[in-house]
C-alpha cells in the first residue's frame, strides 16, 4: 500500500464469510445510476445470489447509510425484464418490437463490420459516442470513441446543461473545480483537526438529500446542522430543508443570475467583503463592483420574484458569516445563461474570502484524472479539428472534450460540415431524458445507418432506434475502480454475480477497443486495464480492493503555498494567477468577461406576448428519493412509492383551471406537451408549476416506445444553448394545463 | 425481559424512506409491507402565509412487522433501520436507558416489544 494515501481500519477482508452467506465490500457505481458511489456490504447466498446490499459502516461518507434505491440494489440486479444477451434487429424494423437474439461475436463481428465501413466512407468522424448522466462511463467511452477515430463524444443534453456549464466556467475563471467543505477529502470527517464546520451553507438550486449530486452525500447537510451549521436555501419551492432554513429565497426559475447580482451589490456596498482576499487573490474586482451596482435589490426583487429586503438579509448572512459555503445544483446549469449564473453565484464566495477556507469551498482533490476522457492522445490532432461546435464554442476546449451537443444534432440533420452516419449510446436514454425537444432528436437519429445501443433495460431509445443492443451490469456484477468527481477519493466497485450473458461497460469497451486499435487497448482483461489506470497511485487493482477506499492528504490555504498551479507559484492556475471575476478566458473568447443576467425565454420577463396563452411559469426535474433520471420505472419497491408522473400545482391555481388532485392533465408549452398527474400543495407558488423528468411506462408497450412522447416533459423544450454553447433553459419554461380527456 | 424501544429525533427525519426498505430488505417482505412506516405531517403554513412558519415534518413508526431485527442483534449489529436512517434520527435501545435522552420537544419513543 503506497504511503501516499491515507485509509480507514477496516476489521474484516473486502470478501468474507457471515453464517453461510457471502459477504463483499464494495462500491455503489453504478447502474443502477448515481453520482455518489456510497460503500456498501453485499451479501450473496450459497446459490450465488446477490440477495441483500447494506450501507458500510466503515465508509466515511456515509458511516453505514444508504438511501433506498441501494437498498433495493438485489431488485434491480436480478430484475426478471434486464437484458440478458446481445440482440439485434433490421434497420428497416426499427420501433418494431422484431428482436433477434445473437451471440457476442456476432454483435462485436457487426458492429466492427459496420463502423469500419462508416470510418473509411465517411471518416470516423461520422460516429457519434454519446453517454448520460456521468458516471463511471467517461473513461472508457471517450477512449473507445478517440481510439476508433471519432472526436465526437458527447451526451445529448442541450447546452451540456449538467454541471459541465460549472466545471468549465471554475476552469475558465479560477483554474480549478470548486466544491463544498464537508469535511468529505479527509478520512476523519468532521473530526479532522483542520476541519471548521461552515457558519452558513447556500443551498442554492438543488435538492441535496434527494438528489446526492456528484461526490456530494446529501444528508451531511443533517450532519452539519446537527453541529450548529445554519442553512438558507435557495428554491421557488417550499421543501423540508427550506423550512429548516434561516432564510429561504424563493427565486422565479432561471432568474438565479440576478438574485447573485443583487446580493453582490449589496456585500459590495455594505462593505462585506474579504478586503484582503480580493486585493491580493482577485483580479478584476472593480468592474465586478460596476457590474453589481447595475441590480439592486428593488429591481432584483421585479425580476426574481425574491423580496428586496431578503436578498438584503441573504448578502448580509453571507458577508457576516465567519466562513460559509456553497451547495449548488443543477438548476444553476439549466438555464441558458448558465455561464455568467455560475459565475455570479461564485463569485459570491471569492470576494467574500470564502475560497480554499475550511469549511467554505475548497479545491475538489484529484487522484486520477480520467472523468473528462482517457486516451486524447489515440485521437490525434487532425480528428481533433473536426469536433463538432469548437470553432462556434471556444469555451468547449475546458474541462470536457465533448462535442457541443446543439451542433450535434444539427450536423445530423443538415450533413453539414459533414456527414453523421452511426451513433453509440451507452448508459443513455436520451428519448426519454436529456434530450430537448425528443421528436426532433429521434427524427434525426432516425437518418442514421446504424446505431448500437448499450444498456440494462429495454428503453424507449432502444426500441426507437437501436439496431443492436448489448446488455451491461450493475454494480454487483463487475470490478470496476470509482474515482468519483466531488472529492475524489480511490474505491473499487467489487464483482459478486453473474447475470445472463451481460457484460460490464468497460468489458465491452475493452473488447470492441482490441477489435478496432489494438494498440490503444493493450490489455488481456479489464482488472488489468484497471491497474494501469491505477499507475500514478502506485497500487495495482488487487492491492486497492484490499484498502478502499484511499484518500489522498489535503490541506487548506493551497494557493498561499503554490499547490495549485504546476508551475508551484503561489495563486490560482489562471493567465493572471489570480481568480478571475473579470475573465480574460470569456473576452478572448468573444464572451461578456463579467456575469450577467439575461431573461428566460420563453417567459413573463422576456415574452410578455406569449403569457395570455401559456400564462404559468413551468419547471421541471424534480427529483424522487426512490429513482435516478429515467431510471428504476420497473422497480417494483421503487415504483409503489411514486407510481405516476407528477405535476405540482398550488390548490388556487388548480381550482382556477379546474383542476384536482390526481386529475391527468396536459402541461403544454409553444413547443409541445406531456402528461401528468396533478398533486396539488401549499408548496408551490401560485405562478408556478413544477413537474419531475425521465418518465416512460416499462409496462407499455415497446412499439409505442412506452408512451414516451406522452410523458416525457423535454417535449416542451427547445434545443438552444447560451451564448458560450453551454447551458440550456431546462428548467424555466411556460406552460398552460388542462385535463387530459377522450379526444384531447 | 428486557423493553426495548426506538427513540426517535424526529426533528431531523427527512423523509426519505431508507428505513422502510433497510427493514423490508431485511426481513423479505413484499413491496408496501415493513416493520416501521414514514407519516408526512403537513405541509401546511401555520397561520399566515408571510409568516414562513411550517408544519411540515415526518415520522417513522415502528408497526406490528418489527421484530427489533433480534437475528442481526444476535450478531452483534444495529437494526438496520437504525444503521441506515440517512438522518441518524434513530436509536435504538433498552426503553430505561432511552428514555434518559427524552429532552427535547419532537423527540418521540416506541415501546417495540
Ligand atoms: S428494528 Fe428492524 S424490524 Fe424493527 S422497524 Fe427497524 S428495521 Fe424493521
Ligand atoms: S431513514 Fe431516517 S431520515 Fe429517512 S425516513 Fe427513516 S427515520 Fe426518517
Amino acid at each position: 500500500m503506497s504511503e501516499k494515501y491515507k485509509t480507514v481500519e477496516h476489521e474484516r477482508p473486502f470478501k468474507y464469510e457471515e453464517g453461510d452467506l457471502n459477504v463483499t465490500r464494495g462500491c455503489a457505481w453504478t447502474g443502477p445510476g448515481c453520482h455518489l458511489g456510497c460503500g456498501v456490504i453485499m451479501y450473496t447466498d450459497q446459490e450465488g445470489k446477490f440477495v441483500k446490499c447494506e450501507g458500510d459502516p466503515e465508509d466515511p461518507w456515509t458511516e453505514g447509510r444508504l438511501c433506498m434505491r441501494c437498498l433495493d440494489a438485489p431488485e434491480v440486479t436480478n430484475h426478471e425484464k434486464r437484458l440478458l444477451y446481445p440482440m439485434k434487429r433490421a434497420v428497416e424494423d426499427r420501433g418494431k418490437d422484431k428482436w433477434e437474439r445473437i451471440s457476442w461475436d456476432e454483435a462485436y463481428d457487426l458492429i466492427t463490420e459496420k463502423f469500419m465501413d462508416m470510418k473509411e466512407k465517411y471518416g470516423a468522424e461520422s460516429v457519434v459516442f454519446a453517454q448520460g448522466t456521468g458516471r463511471d462511463i467517461a473513461a472508457y467511452i471517450t477512449r473507445l470513441a478517440w481510439s476508433f477515430g471519432s472526436p465526437n463524444y458527447t451526451g445529448f443534453l442541450s447546452g451540456q446543461a449538467c454541471y459541465l456549464p460549472r466545471i468549465a466556467g471554475m476552469a475558465a475563471t479560477t483554474g480549478a473545480p470548486w466544491i463544498p467543505d464537508c469535511a468529505q477529502q479527509f478520512p476523519e470527517r468532521y473530526d479532522h483537526p483542520d476541519y471548521e464546520v461552515p457558519e452558513v451553507m447556500f443551498i442554492w438550486g438543488n435538492y441535496p438529500l434527494k438528489s446526492n449530486l456528484e461526490g456530494f452525500y446529501g444528508h451531511w447537510v443533517i450532519d452539519l446542522m446537527k453541529r450548529g451549521m445554519k442553512i438558507v436555501t435557495v428554491d421557488p419551492k417550499v421543501t423540508w430543508l427550506a423550512t429548516k432554513s434561516d432564510l429561504h429565497l424563493r427565486v422565479r426559475p432561471g432568474t438565479d443570475a440576478a438574485l447573485a447580482l443583487s446580493m453582490m451589490d449589496v456585500i459590495i456596498k455594505e462593505d462585506l467583503y474579504d478586503h484582503d482576499f480580493v486585493d491580493k487573490w482577485c483580479y478584476g474586482f472593480d468592474e465586478l463592483k460596476a457590474r453589481a451596482a447595475e441590480f439592486s435589490p428593488e429591481k432584483v426583487a421585479e425580476i426574481t420574484w425574491v423580496p428586496a429586503d431578503k436578498i438584503v438579509a441573504a448578502a448580509r448572512m453571507l458577508g457576516k458569516a465567519k466562513n460559509s459555503t456553497l451547495q449548488w445544483g443543477v438548476a444553476v446549469d439549466m438555464t441558458r445563461e448558465a455561464m455568467p449564473a455560475g459565475q455570479a453565484i461564485l463569485s459570491l464566495w471569492e470576494i467574500t474570502g470564502n475560497m480554499e477556507r475550511p469549511g467554505g469551498m475548497v479545491v475538489a482533490p484529484e487522484i486520477l484524472s480520467v472523468a473528462g476522457g482517457w486516451g486524447r492522445e489515440l485521437l490525434g490532432p487532425e480528428q481533433e479539428k473536426k469536433r463538432i461546435g469548437i470553432q462556434d464554442y471556444p469555451l468547449y476546449n475546458f474541462g470536457f472534450a465533448v462535442s457541443q451537443p446543439d451542433e450535434t444534432v444539427k450536423t445530423i440533420e443538415t450533413g453539414v460540415p459533414y456527414e453523421i452516419h452511426g451513433a453509440w449510446l451507452q448508459t443513455t436514454n436520451p428519448l426519454a431524458c436529456m434530450g430537448a425537444d425528443p421528436q426532433r432528436l429521434y427524427k434525426a437519429l432516425s437518418k442514421l445507418d446504424f446505431i448500437v445501443v448499450v444498456d440494462l433495460f429495454r428503453t424507449p431509445t432502444i426500441e426507437a432506434l437501436a439496431d443492436v443492443v448489448l446488455p451491461a451490469q450493475t454494480f454487483a456484477e463487475r470490478n470496476g475502480l470509482a474515482f468519483i468527481s466531488g472529492a475524489q477519493r480511490g474505491s473499487t466497485i467489487n464483482k459478486i454475480v453473474d447475470i445472463g450473458e451481460t457484460k460490464s461497460d468497460m468489458q465491452i469497451n475493452l473488447e470492441l477497443g482490441k477489435r478496432w486499435n489494438p494498440d490503444g487497448w493493450p490489455w488481456d482483461n479489464v482488472d488489468e486495464m484497471f491497474t494501469d489506470m491505477l499507475e500514478p497511485t502506485g497500487m495495482t487493482f488487487e492491492e486497492l480492493q484490499a484498502v478502499a477506499p484511499a484518500y489522498q492528504p489535503i490541506e487548506y490555504y493551497r494557493h498561499e503555498k503554490g499547490m495549485l498551479r504546476s508551475d508551484g507559484q503561489p495563486g490560482f492556475n489562471t493567465p493572471t494567477g489570480r481568480i478571475e471575476l473579470w475573465s480574460n478566458f470569456y473576452s478572448r473568447a468573444g464572451l461578456d468577461p463579467l456575469p450577467y443576467f439575461e431573461e428566460p425565454e420563453p417567459g413573463p420577463g422576456s415574452t410578455p406576448e406569449l403569457m395570455d396563452e401559456y400564462p404559468l411559469v413551468m419547471t421541471s426535474g424534480a427529483r424522487f428519493w426512490g429513482m435516478f433520471h429515467s431510471e428504476h420505472r420497473q422497480i417494483e419497491r421503487m415504483r409503489h412509492y411514486r407510481p405516476w408522473p407528477l405535476m405540482e400545482i398550488h390548490p388556487e391555481t388548480a381550482a382556477k383551471y379546474g383542476i384536482k388532485d390526481g386529475d391527468w392533465v396536459w402541461m403544454e408549452g409553444p413547443l409541445g406537451r406531456a402528461k401528468r398527474k396533478a398533486k396539488l400543495t401549499p408548496i408551490m407558488d401560485r405562478r408556478l408549476v413544477s413537474c419531475d423528468h425521465g418518465w416512460w411506462f416499462p409496462e407499455g408497450d415497446p412499439e409505442k416506445f412506452y408512451d414516451v412522447f406522452d410523458l416525457n416533459i423535454n417535449n416542451t423544450l427547445p434545443w438552444i444553448p447560451g451564448k458560450s454553447g453551454f447551458g440550456s433553459n431546462y428548467k424555466s419554461s411556460i406552460c398552460k394545463i388542462y385535463k387530459v380527456e377522450e379526444g384531447n | 425481559m428486557t423493553k426495548y424501544g426506538l427513540l426517535v429525533d424526529a426533528q431531523w427525519c427527512s423523509g426519505c424512506h431508507s428505513c422502510e426498505i433497510a427493514c423490508q430488505m431485511e426481513h423479505g417482505l413484499p413491496v408496501g409491507e415493513t416493520g416501521i412506516k414514514v407519516v408526512k405531517i403537513g405541509p401546511w403554513p401555520i397561520g399566515d402565509e408571510a409568516e414562513e412558519n411550517w408544519q411540515f415534518s415526518y415520522l417513522p413508526i415502528p408497526t406490528k412487522q418489527c421484530d427489533t431485527c433480534a437475528s442481526r442483534r444476535a450478531k452483534g449489529k444495529v437494526p438496520t433501520c437504525v444503521q441506515h436512517c440517512q438522518s441518524k434520527c434513530l436509536e435504538f435501545g433498552p426503553v430505561s436507558e432511552l428514555a434518559e435522552s427524552m429532552d427535547e420537544k419532537q423527540k418521540t419513543m416506541f415501546v417495540l416489544n
